[in-house]
């Protein structure tokens, strides 16, 4: 028999550090759903999630009886929307949207992913009118979330893109301002996105995947915060130590899940995501766990330090776990749903700038940030731009998700409830960027892009 | 299969012997009992075998659930691979 004291550790764990699986994503193909009538495309697009997608959620909650721990979220993530849509005559593709959402609530599902266009090096038509429909499709839906990928380090930034961006978000925000400019929250935009990622907003069903396929993000940071109270004042390897064994135990957990809804699902193992992802729930914080290893608040000197210390222990423990690792896997950051980084953000210690440092050594980027209402688009382009410079350099994964919900000013609080939590307004320069961005153009490739 | 049930709360006479007559109603075998008392509360690991089961896992899981409200109890049962997945190699 196991250890007893192995078991109650794992009880304790789940029923006081908040250790949840926190996702499990289907993956779909929605290739096969082209069609040249955008009706006809959107209930081929229903009926094939549908389809798919029908057993995921109770299959997940007999899952959770069974091992007794918690999966959060049930997610589907489809193909760039950009593509299914490409073959339509409609240039308005909000009813690929409608037809997302409907989809989703018939599933049951908490979030869908995928209305997104991958345009990196260049925008086809159909990326072009995917990207001026995100405002209404994301104002008119509840569950739908949408990614656009403007830079890699293989392609370089489309400023282009990262331009049009910012004005996205900017109407997007002015289009959901009755629910706090909830429409943003939904709004990803990235730098080397990744095609198997199943955190949301930035879930999308790559074009190198299977029909389907199972992804499933782990989380834990409250169970490594517990760990790391018992070695206070040791010395940083040991830090690293117990966070590997930690991120170890976590893994599993992820690997038996996966294991467990691929079979009953039918349908492929694609990958666990080793990602530490925090919620607003007391002590379920990665900020605490830096603050834990010695810093006085969150964003003062010597955070990201920390963070690359946490990040890469995370990585190194979970990787021995899985038999497939992937997805963004690593610590993320996103303010609004980390009750520590509020505390931060609110006390004026973490602010936008030691955030982007953040970014540089950890998964993924600006995420959940609230910033005054009246920021103008092109700072949001520049913020944008500063943070795919910052993936295209280091060959990682960086993202932008900004909230400039209408009428806040600094010192707000953008209250979006649930796991999104609530956002402290931060400062942002008020020097313009606007002639940078007015220029256009492309980012050319770093050095480093031409490995062959 | 295997399932570990937990059971955690204060000492009192007969909660052994109330979890073993849920567990027989459910025809689920017990194949080891351990307790001992943890930071005064009393604690039981159970390992039990219901492949036999004659009751749906999740009813099962209710039952007790319900028992263990009853008496003042946690009462937990998960599948065993949960806990060999996280503590063995």
């Amino acid at each position: 028999m196991i250890n007893q004291k192995d078991i109650l550790s794992t009880i304790q764990m789940i029923q006081q550090q908040h250790l949840d699986i926190r996702t499990v994503t289907m993956g779909i193909s929605l290739l096969s759903c082209s069609d040249e009538s955008i009706e006809r495309a959107c209930d081929k697009i229903y009926d094939k999630i549908c389809r798919y997608a029908q057993k995921l959620v109770p299959v997940c909650e007999d899952i959770e009886i069974e091992l007794g721990i918690p999966i959060v979220n049930k997610r589907i993530s489809v193909t760039p929307i950009a593509l299914v849509a490409a073959a339509c005559s409609s240039a308005d593709y909000a009813p690929f949207a409608d037809a997302l959402d409907r989809a989703a609530k018939n599933c049951g599902v908490n979030f869908i992913g995928g209305f997104s266009a991958l345009v990196q090096k260049g925008m086809t038509d159909a990326d072009r009118n995917l990207i001026n429909s995100i405002p209404d499709a994301l104002s008119r839906t509840d569950l739908v979330c949408s990614s656009v990928n403007v830079g890699s380090t293989r392609s370089g930034i489309n400023m282009d893109a990262v331009a049009l961006m910012g004005r996205v978000i900017k109407e997007t925000a002015e289009k959901t301002k009755d629910r706090d400019g909830i429409g943003c929250a939904k709004l990803v935009v990235f730098c080397n996105a990744v095609e198997d990622n199943p955190f949301m907003a930035g879930a999308f069903h790559g074009t190198g995947e299977p029909e389907k396929v199972i992804n499933v993000g782990v989380s834990g940071p409250g169970v490594v915060y517990n760990a790391l109270k018992d070695i206070r004042k040791e010395p940083l390897d040991v830090v690293a130590e117990t966070i590997k064994r930690t991120a170890f135990r976590v893994t599993r957990v992820g690997q038996l899940v996966a294991q467990e809804a691929s079979a009953r699902l039918d349908t492929p193992f694609g990958i666990v995501d080793l990602s530490l992802a925090p919620t607003p729930a007391i002590g379920d914080s990665v900020a605490r766990i830096l603050e834990e290893m010695g810093l006085e608040v969150c964003g003062t000197h010597g955070t990201t330090a920390a963070l690359a210390l946490l990040n890469d222990a995370v990585k190194k423990g979970g990787v021995m776990a899985s038999s497939s690792v992937g997805g963004l896997s690593g610590a993320f950051i996103p303010v609004s749903e980390d009750e520590g980084m509020i505390a931060a953000a609110r006390c004026g210690t973490l602010c936008i700038d030691k955030l982007e440092a953040m970014t540089c050594v950890c998964s993924v980027g600006l995420d959940m940030i609230a910033v005054p209402g009246d920021t103008p688009a092109e700072t949001i382009s520049a913020i944008i731009a500063d943070e795919a410079a910052i993936g295209m350099v280091n060959n990682k994964t960086t993202a932008v998700r900004v909230l400039p919900t209408p009428g806040t000013r600094v010192g707000d609080t953008v209250k979006m409830g649930g796991l999104l939590g609530d956002a402290p307004v931060m400062g942002v320069h008020r020097e313009s960027s606007a002639d940078f961005i007015a220029r256009g153009g492309r980012i050319p490739a770093p050095m480093h892009s031409l490995k062959n | 299969m295997n399932a570990i049930i937990t059971v955690v709360g204060k000492d009192r006479v007969g909660i052994i012997a109330a979890i073993c007559v849920k567990l027989a109603e459910f025809n689920i075998n017990v194949l080891d009992i351990s307790q001992t008392i943890l930071h005064g509360s009393f604690t039981m690991v159970m390992a039990v075998d219901i492949a036999q089961a004659n009751t749906a896992f999740n009813k099962v899981a209710e039952g007790l659930k319900e028992l263990g409200e009853d008496m003042g109890l946690s009462i937990h049962i998960q599948r065993e691979e949960i806990f060999d997945a996280m503590h063995t190699i």
